[in-house]
Formats: C-alpha cells, sequence, structure tokens
C-alpha cells in the first residue's frame, strides 16, 4: 500500500518534471488571476463579451477565427449573449455565399450558423497585405503557444523600444515576451482604444485580460462543463475507491494474511 | 489449465460446455491460485487490461468522426472538440489515456524488473509482453500523427526518416513507407489504418500473454515456485478482483484528474498548429513515454548506428531472461542486484530528462553516459552478477517466513506491504 502511493507521488513528479523541461526556456510572464482556472474555474461572463468586443473591433482585421460560429457567442459556458443579440452581431456581418440558381455568388447578412467571417481571402492575401508575416488563426492560440494564456497577455503588454544594439528592419517589432523578441505584429492595444458597453475603463491591461480570456474560451468552449464533471467524476471516483477499500479488507480478513 | 476438471451443475450447461468448454474457461478464471502474498505492483497487468480497453473504445468513437485527410484532419479534430457531443471527453480521455497506458506498463516492466518476473519458465510470458511494448509504441507514434499538427508532421518526418539510415535501400524504404516524396497524405491514411489495426493485435497478444501466464501462474514478491492451490495462494475472485479494482480505482482518480483539469499538459503545445511541411519547430520532441529512446538515438554520432543502438535498447530486453544469470528471482533476496536496480531506474529517467533537452553540450555528453550504462547493466552487470553476488537464503514457502520467523522475514514482509 505504501509502495503504492510512493510510486503514484513518483510517477507524478515525474511527469510533471517532463512538463517543466518542456518550458524550461521560457521568461517569466506577467500574472493576473484567471477566473478559469482551478477545480471549480469559471470564465468570466463580462470579460468574454468584453474580450469578443476587443476580438471584433481590433484583432478580426487581420486575424481568423476560423472554428467559431456566431452561434457559439449565445451557447452556455461561453460569452452568453442572448439568442437576439448574437442573431443580431451575425447580421453585422456580409456572408458570401451561393451558388445561387443562376450559378452567381451572392452576399447576405450573416446568420447563427455562419462561421466568423475570415478578414482575408487566403493565406497569401494575408501575407501579402501583412509584410510576409501570416497572423495565425486565433481559435486554438491558447493552446498553440507554450505559456498558454499567461503569455498571450504578457504579448499584448509587452512591447517596448529595443535595447541599445538591436536593430529592427522595417515592420518589425520589439516585445520582450515573444520568442527571439522579434514580432511582425505591431502594437495595437492603446488605452481607451475600445469603448465598453459596461463602463469597464479600457486599459491596455484590461483589455489584454479580457480578449485573452476570450481566446481561451475560444480554444476551450466546454471548459466549464469539463470542470464541473471533473469534479463529480473524482468526487464520485473516490467515494467509490472507499467503499471498495472497505470491501476489500472484509473479504481478505477471511483468510490469515495482510493486504 | 488443460488438467482442469470442471462440470457445469445445471443441464443445459453441461450441453454447452462439452460443446464448447466457456464455463471451464470462467471456472478457471474464477478459481486461478493466485499468490497470497502479491502486491500492488503486480495490479497493473489489470490497470494495463482496462486502459488497452479504454483505447480501444474511445477510439473507435473518435474514428467515427475524424476526416483521414491531410486537408481535412485538423479540422475534423477541432470538429470532435468543438461541435460532437461530449467529443472533447472522448478525445481528451484517448489522448491521456495514451499516456497512463505507458505510465502503466512502465510500472508493470518494472515490477518484472525487480522481482524476476522474467526468468524460467516464464520467458514466453516476457517476450510476448515485448512485443506488447513494441506495438504499443508504433501505435502511440501513428496516433500522434493523426491530429495533423506541426508536431504530427515534423515527429512523423523524423521517425520515418529513421529507416533511410538502412545502406543501399533506405532511401526506397522511405519513399515505400511514405507512399510519397515526403511525408503527405498517403502517409497518413496508412497511419490511420495501421492505427486502428494494432489495438487489436495487441488484444490478441494479450489473451496469449495471460495464456502463458495461467500455465506456470503468478510469479511473487518472495519470488519462489510454490504449490498450487495451497495455503500460500487464494482464488483469483474475489480475493485478486476485489484488490485489482481498488488499485484500478485509485488509477482512474489519477487519469481523471489529468483529463478533466489538465487535458493538455502532456501534448506540445505545437501540436495544436496545423501542420505545415514549409515551417519546422524550433525542437521536434516525441511524446515523454518515448523519451528514453530519443535519447539513445541522438546520443550516437551515426546515424546508423544511433537507430541500431535505439532498437536493441528494446530488443535487449527480449534476451533478458538468458542475460540475467541469477537464479534467484526477487531482488528482495539479491542485495547487490537490488541497487543496481534502483541504478538502472535513475538511469533510465535521465535518458528521459536529456532526451526531451537539445543535444548539445553538457546534456549530449549525459546522454551519452547514461546510454553506455544502459547497455552496461544488461550486458556486463547482469551476467556477472549472477555469478558474483551472494544471495540471502530464500524461503521454502510464502507462509513460511511469517510463521517461521526466518531471519528474511524483515525483508520479505518489508516488500510486501
Amino acid at each position: 500500500m505504501k509502495n503504492f502511493f510512493k510510486a503514484l507521488i513518483l510517477s507524478i513528479f515525474f511527469i510533471s518534471f517532463q512538463y517543466n523541461t518542456n518550458a524550461a526556456e521560457k521568461v517569466e510572464y506577467l500574472k493576473t488571476d484567471w477566473s478559469f482556472k482551478g477545480l471549480f474555474g469559471k470564465f468570466d461572463r463580462g470579460a468574454l463579451q468584453r474580450g469578443y468586443q476587443v476580438y471584433t473591433e481590433v484583432c478580426s482585421s487581420c486575424h481568423s477565427m476560423k472554428y467559431l460560429s456566431y452561434r457559439n457567442l449565445a451557447e452556455k459556458g461561453g460569452p452568453e449573449f442572448t439568442e437576439a443579440q448574437a442573431k443580431a452581431i451575425a447580421a453585422s456581418f456580409e456572408v458570401k455565399d451561393g451558388p445561387n440558381a443562376d450559378g452567381d455568388m451572392f452576399t447576405r447578412p450573416g446568420k447563427l450558423s455562419d462561421k466568423f467571417i475570415m478578414p482575408y481571402e487566403n493565406v497569401q492575401a494575408a501575407q501579402a497585405a501583412n509584410g510576409g508575416a501570416y497572423p495565425p488563426d486565433m481559435s486554438v492560440l491558447v493552446k498553440a503557444r507554450g505559456g498558454g494564456v499567461d503569455y498571450i497577455y504578457s504579448l499584448l503588454q509587452g512591447y517596448e523600444d529595443p535595447p541599445v544594439g538591436v536593430t529592427l528592419d522595417d515592420g518589425v517589432y520589439y516585445n520582450k515576451y515573444m520568442y527571439g523578441n522579434k514580432i511582425k505584429m505591431a502594437n495595437q492595444l492603446s488605452d481607451g482604444l475600445v469603448e465598453y458597453n459596461d463602463g469597464t475603463s479600457a486599459t491596455v491591461e484590461q483589455m489584454s485580460k479580457d480578449v485573452t480570456t476570450f481566446l481561451m474560451w475560444a480554444a476551450e468552449p466546454h471548459l466549464e462543463s469539463r470542470h464541473r464533471m471533473g469534479f463529480k467524476a473524482i468526487v464520485y471516483l473516490i467515494i467509490l475507491t472507499v467503499l471498495v477499500y472497505f470491501s476489500m479488507k472484509r473479504i481478505w480478513s477471511r483468510i490469515e494474511t495482510k493486504i | 489449465m488443460s488438467d482442469h476438471e470442471y462440470t457445469p451443475k445445471s443441464k443445459v450447461g453441461k450441453w454447452f460446455n462439452d460443446r464448447l468448454p466457456l464455463l471451464t474457461l470462467a471456472n478457471h478464471l474464477t478459481e486461478y491460485p493466485t499468490p497470497k502474498n502479491l502486491n500492488y505492483w503486480w495490479t497493473f497487468g489489470g490497470i494495463l487490461t482496462f486502459c488497452l480497453i479504454t483505447q480501444i473504445v474511445t477510439g473507435l468513437v473518435l474514428a467515427m468522426h475524424y476526416i483521414a485527410h491531410a486537408d481535412m484532419a485538423f479540422d475534423s479534430v477541432e470538429h470532435i472538440m468543438r461541435d460532437v457531443n461530449y467529443g472533447w471527453l472522448i478525445r481528451y480521455i484517448h489522448a491521456n489515456g495514451a499516456s497512463m497506458f505507458f505510465l502503466a506498463v512502465y510500472i508493470h516492466i518494472f515490477r518484472s524488473l525487480f522481482y524476476g518476473s522474467y526468468k524460467a519458465p516464464r520467458e514466453i510470458i516476457w517476450i510476448i509482453g515485448i512485443i506488447i511494448y513494441l506495438l504499443m509504441m508504433a501505435a502511440a507514434f501513428m496516433g500522434y500523427v493523426l491530429p495533423w499538427g506541426q508536431m504530427s508532421f515534423w515527429g512523423a518526418t523524423v521517425i520515418t526518416n529513421l529507416f533511410s539510415a538502412i545502406p543501399l535501400i533506405g532511401e526506397g524504404i522511405v519513399t515505400w513507407l511514405w507512399g510519397g516524396y515526403s511525408v503527405d497524405n498517403p502517409t497518413l491514411t496508412r497511419f490511420f489504418t495501421l492505427h486502428y489495426l494494432i489495438p487489436f493485435l495487441i488484444l490478441g497478444l494479450v489473451v496469449l500473454h495471460i495464456w502463458a501466464l495461467h500455465v506456470p501462474g503468478n510469479n511473487n514478491p518472495v519470488g519462489i515456485d510454490i504449490k498450487k492451490p495451497s495455503k500460500d495462494t487464494v482464488p483469483f475472485h474475489p480475493y485478486i478482483v476485489i484488490k485489482d479494482g481498488f488499485a484500478l480505482l485509485m488509477f482512474m482518480i489519477v487519469f481523471a484528474f489529468f483529463v478533466f483539469y489538465t487535458p493538455n499538459i502532456l501534448g506540445h503545445a505545437d501540436n495544436y498548429i496545423e501542420a505545415n511541411p514549409l515551417v519546422t519547430p524550433a525542437h521536434i520532441v516525441p511524446e515523454w513515454y518515448l523519451l528514453p529512446f530519443y535519447a539513445i538515438l541522438r546520443s550516437v554520432p551515426d546515424k546508423l548506428l544511433g537507430v541500431v543502438a535505439m532498437l536493441s535498447a528494446i530488443l535487449i530486453l527480449a534476451a533478458l531472461p538468458w542475460l540475467d544469470t541469477s537464479k534467484i528471482r526477487s531482488a528482495v533476496f539479491r542485495p547487490l542486484y537490488r541497487q543496481f536496480y534502483w541504478i538502472l531506474v535513475a538511469d533510465v529517467l535521465i535518458l528521459g530528462y536529456v532526451g526531451a533537452m537539445p543535444a548539445e553540450g553538457l546534456y549530449l555528453l549525459i546522454a551519452r553516459i547514461a546510454t553506455a550504462y544502459y547497455f552496461l547493466h544488461f550486458l556486463v552487470i547482469l551476467p556477472v552478477l549472477g555469478f558474483k553476488e551472494k544471495t540471502l537464503p530464500i524461503p521454502l514457502s510464502i507462509t513460511e517466513p511469517i510463521l517461521g520467523g526466518s531471519p528474511n522475514l524483515a525483508a520479505a514482509k518489508k516488500k510486501e506491504s
């Protein structure tokens, strides 16, 4: 029994050790309190709605989110706009559809079932418009970067003047959290850039936090139900384990041996 | 098993059993005499069966929604994560299940190493186990390719390129494996096919593994042959069933924690970037469970010899029953082997660590020393130890040390708990 615990602890230690080695080269990221971390972590609805606003007004001019649909905005565990609001949001975008009966493509207002519209027709168009750099799709961006939300949150606030001796090419910017410190995206956020409906003051820090929360939800839309189910599953397993443990003790007490 | 006498009580049962002795089999499995001193390290066989079944069941569901096409694979995985009912749960169980499977198999293998379970008359069980382990690695590697992320693509490129080290025909073999001149759609579809096939091969081998086990019966922490059935054994049901069940539940708690709270911690972030043949990731690293072998591969400067070293590191295990010359099975009675055992454990952990690091400078040096030691352990230390080591006296039966107050009491008890 004791050995078993030792093994469990050892293996967990080993795995986390492995994980740390993968992330050994990262710099110290800015920290903030994320509402979605922890056993009962949930998204902050307000932050998600504000984050969506930042995405639409700022990020979406270059970054696509091809795996999201407008209906997701009204789904449980997300920003939870009302269905009417989500419909209005969808309708505010022009979506290319077709071909119609005449064989022509046409545009129409968006519907809930439409995917988020793409800022560029294709990768080449995106690169041509951004000095050769492709603005990555942001649907799973948080999961596709080593530092996750902390990295994105820090990066948005990490723009600085380059240190003496570092020369930057045209269209390249200095960011202290970027791998290699050189980034092709210019600093996008400045205080008061967007006007939040709920009266929250739109500081760079606030906007970074909101949009990062939004990106976390976009990458893990079922995070809330995962946490809820996980808690139930683990409590259930623990109770069952205790019951089975006592059954085992009872059964093994029939013979003269220790277990 | 062949000498098993069993007559069902009911008439129908007898009629059926005379034609297909399934009831005899069921009775054998229930009554199967098991050493009563098995400790919790012995519960991992059952845990591994659970892991295999979990992977097969979740894998079947994933295969219903997954699209094996280079242009659609990544999208279909995101479709599973977002729009399939509980798709995220199924996929996270499957992805973390692979890691849990390897965690359990490593414990299972190192248990065998400690208690000498590979020694006569259990060599065939052991060799089947090694084949299962090899197939598991193949299945895991190909499974990791299926989401078609950056690490999938480049991992597949690196590993398949290993075959190009074979002289003369190497390049041809790689082209044949790829089904083209680079890792592309044909590679993905064949990996998917094989990834679907291999678990069923493993399942078949597991049946053989258990069958071969049931001929001599289980080894045990004291490592002596026991009479079956006797005072030293308990029937498999209910004693071992409930104990395996308890251990399995403990294992599932750890499993659930990974699935529900840190589902991506064991994967690499780059695999959430869609495969791009034009962009190479900064570091190409395999999954954690392959890292020790990756370290061995990279520690040899020559490509062909590196591949040979990596394969030998696995295949050498198959020769273990003959490399270990000691007649005593359990390390409990082998004071020197016990120490070398723990050094080997540390050695493999170190190899795993440097496998995750860039192959340069100090890391490379450590990898080379650890690789050399790995082979030294199996090729020199084990054979010599069998002749040189002064082993402790072994008890005559499992009950004897406890009732008779032999000098090994403390040691035997300590290992049992």
